[in-house]
């Protein structure tokens, strides 16, 4: 069975009414969803080491620039929009990794994509001199894209062997290890030469939305939105996939070609994400888990609830960690590991996985 | 916590436990100890069996398992005078035991007496502590793929030294504040022990695979916090705490070494007084239980062992990877046992660290790296292709 990860409705969610139309309910759901972004959205503009009251932050809607104004302006709405823009990403690649791997456990920080692009950045940083995220996101993509291809091998390796029932999540979570091991004492060795990199390595590393070029939102949305239309593109192909390769391959599903596909919206969403704000693990992780007891398996509308759901976990994190250490913060990336190591535990605590997810 | 080790040698107190323990220890032992001798006679003929068992792992292989042991002994002594003689100053093999006994040059009496030998024996412990503890995590979660650089420990291991070296840092100017390293690296190892060990613990039994899962998440977490820490920190406390988290064996003294020997000394007999209950382990609960062993206590006293080791090992080199994965298992496949060789994993251990070591200060010579970053690169893909085997051959879970 290719979905185990798919859970039970929880207790306090009726199943689906027959007198009821499940699009309905899904529309709603993503509704509800969309809703917590907006507030979201609103809590990261107006909460911070000043909190800033509404009528302010709508004066720099306006166009004025006095003030508050001028915070919100030039930090605040930079901050949301790459907040909301680095969670959709990773959000739908969480959701899509899940679906790749047939894991559970697939979340790009811990199967070592983050680090794969952590080791590129250190390297562009500290072996080319280079200083502007928006020039070590290309550095990013390649990394991302170069540990993604070492996991997908392994898992894919797995995979090969009939017997044995494919990747389990022990596997491919150890694979992930592996990998970010091997690339992080690579990327220590790099910091290590040089003070100068580590300094500016180690504010990236930490993950965090705080600091970042207020224009590298703009600047990523486009390899975002190109991944966002290519996994619209090959949603249909991906639910076949669901059924198993075989049954996806009879019903006329490329499904080599599917899956590459997939591992490049992944890659392409991951490195956007580590690039503008940093490893940040666990919200891939916890997202596609939280939002899938409410919409099911469907992809068409488990997808679009990841991507909302992983923008309002970000911003939320990101606000809640301002909060936390005011008028300081708590980087978002720490947040959001505080918050979803509790829950992968929780997961497995409930025998959510089993020795092997097939 | 109530665990009794009347097995201990000189333990004093054999009263209160005649059943458990020694059932455990008699079980597929051929000498057959009376449970009622006295208490100095018995703690005598033990540790003349523990030398008996030990040389017996795996029962069959006895001479082979031996042989091993003498030739990693030797490979790892080798390791320790080649350390010692090889650097930008070379001193031959010849010239170092003058410099030991103090009849050499200033020069190279210097150079090993202050420099390079504290630097090797701290390699040569630490190498073995990390074999020892990697041996006994991967022995009773049974799973080739647990270490304690993987599954949560060595990271809580690093959270708390870090913490101790920022914050030590701030309090104690200088190089004082090192001395609570250690106990930060001991006391962040033995937190994420009891949490890993407590979130895996479910229907009365934990098993090796939900530990592996439960540590990788607590590793995610404590990962996070480190990066935090070093982001807070000033930039020179901060790449000193960098310096440590890479692992390296650069500058150690002959504190490290203490450190790491005195609490090789406390660990040791313990680990060797529960050798019987370490191999019961290995052939499943179902089967040690049937054979009189008290399995989930046995498992909490070794894995207690053997976080304390990772966590000595790293508060004195910092976390190095991969020695702790590798080392038993390399072991194994030298003995041709079935079961992990507790003695010879640890200096399989101290071989490859010390070779780790002596790597990382000649390939970019004058460069040296940390010698975690060479046990990185060797380790991560011994790693995958352990992972990749196993499941070909549909084991290792």
């Amino acid at each position: 069975m290719p979905l185990t990860i798919s859970e039970p409705a929880p207790p306090g969610q009726a199943p689906p009414e027959p007198t009821r139309s499940t699009a309905a309910r899904h529309t709603g759901i993503v509704l509800v969803l969309f809703a917590a972004v907006v507030l979201a959205c609103l809590a990261s503009v107006l909460i911070g080491a000043k909190n800033v009251p509404p009528g302010e932050a709508l004066r720099a809607l306006t166009g004025d620039r006095s003030g508050d104004a001028l915070l919100v302006a030039e930090l605040r709405f930079p901050r949301t929009l790459l907040g909301l823009l680095v969670g959709i990403a990773l959000g739908v690649a969480g959701t899509l990794a899940q679906e790749l791997t047939r894991n559970p456990l697939g979340d790009p920080g811990l199967l070592g994509v983050s680090a794969g692009a952590a080791l590129s950045v250190a390297a562009s940083i500290g072996v080319f001199g280079l200083t502007s995220p928006y020039q070590y996101v290309w550095f990013a993509f390649i990394g991302a894209a170069l540990a993604g291809a070492l996991v997908y091998a392994i898992g894919g390796a797995a995979r090969a062997s009939a017997h044995s029932g494919g990747a389990s999540p022990v596997k491919l979570a150890l694979a992930g290890a592996a990998v970010t091991a091997l690339l992080m004492s690579l990327t220590h060795a790099l910091v290590l030469l040089d003070v100068r990199t580590f300094d500016q390595y180690r504010f990236w590393a930490v993950g965090s939305l705080a600091g970042r070029d207020g224009a590298l939102a703009g600047q990523l949305a486009p390899f975002v939105l190109a991944a966002l239309v290519l996994t619209a593109v090959i949603v249909p192909r991906m639910n076949a996939l669901a059924l198993g390769d075989e049954l996806a391959g009879s019903l006329g599903v490329r499904v080599g070609v599917t899956r590459l596909l997939g591992a490049v919206a992944v890659v392409l969403l991951t490195g956007a994400a580590v690039a503008a704000a940093g490893p940040v693990t666990f919200v891939g992780l916890v997202v596609p888990h939280l939002v899938r007891p409410f919409t099911g398996p469907d992809l068409r509308w488990l997808l679009p609830g990841a991507g909302l759901a992983g923008a309002a976990l970000l911003l939320g994190a990101d606000t809640l960690g301002r909060l936390l250490d005011h008028p300081g913060e708590v980087q978002a990336g720490v947040v959001t590991a505080m918050i979803g190591a509790p829950f992968l535990i929780m997961l497995v605590k409930r025998g959510r996985f089993r020795e092997q997810t097939r | 916590m109530s665990l009794r080790l009347p097995e201990q040698p000189g333990s004093t107190r054999p009263t209160g436990t005649p059943v458990t323990a020694p059932t455990g220890e008699r079980a597929g032992t051929p000498t057959g100890t009376p449970a009622t001798a006295p208490t100095g006679e018995r703690a005598v003929r033990q540790r003349g069996r523990i030398g008996w068992e030990v040389a017996g792992l795996g029962g069959i292989a006895r001479p082979r398992v031996l042989g091993v042991l003498a030739v990693v002994l030797v490979l790892a002594a080798a390791g320790l005078v080649a350390s010692v003689s090889i650097g930008e100053f070379p001193i031959p093999a010849g010239d170092v035991v003058r410099a030991l006994t103090g009849t050499g040059g200033a020069d190279a009496t210097l150079i090993v007496r202050e420099l390079r030998l504290p630097r090797a024996l701290t390699g040569l412990l630490v190498g073995f502590a990390f074999g020892l503890a990697g041996a006994l995590m991967q022995a009773v979660t049974r799973n080739p793929l647990a270490s304690p650089d993987l599954i949560g420990i060595s990271a809580g291991a690093s959270t708390g030294g870090v913490a101790a070296i920022l914050i030590g840092g701030v309090t104690a100017a200088g190089a004082g504040s090192y001395a609570s390293v250690p106990l930060g690296a001991l006391v962040g190892a033995l937190v994420a022990a009891g949490v890993i060990y407590a979130m895996a613990f479910r229907d009365g039994a934990i098993t090796g695979f939900r530990f592996v899962l439960v540590g990788i998440g607590v590793q995610g977490a404590l990962t996070a916090l480190t990066s935090w820490l070093l982001a807070r920190a000033d930039i020179n406390e901060a790449s000193r705490a960098m310096v440590w988290l890479t692992g390296s064996l650069n500058g150690r003294g002959f504190e490290h070494a203490w450190w790491a020997g005195l609490a090789l000394l406390v660990t040791l007999p313990v680990v060797l007084a529960l050798i019987r209950p370490y191999q019961l382990l290995q052939y499943g609960d179902d089967t040690a239980r049937a054979l009189g062993l008290p399995v989930d206590r046995a498992r909490v006293v070794l894995l207690l062992a053997s976080v304390v080791l990772a966590a000595v090992a790293t508060a004195a080199a910092g976390p190095i990877g991969f020695v702790a994965l590798a080392a038993p298992q390399i072991a194994r496949r030298l003995t041709g046992t079935a079961n992990l060789p507790l003695l010879t994993s640890g200096c399989v251990g101290a071989a490859l660290m010390l070779g780790a070591d002596l790597a990382a200060r000649l390939l970019l010579a004058p460069i040296e790296l940390p010698v975690g970053v060479v046990t990185g690169a060797v380790g991560a893909p011994y790693l995958m292709w352990l992972l990749t085997r196993a499941n070909r051959v549909g084991r290792a879970g």
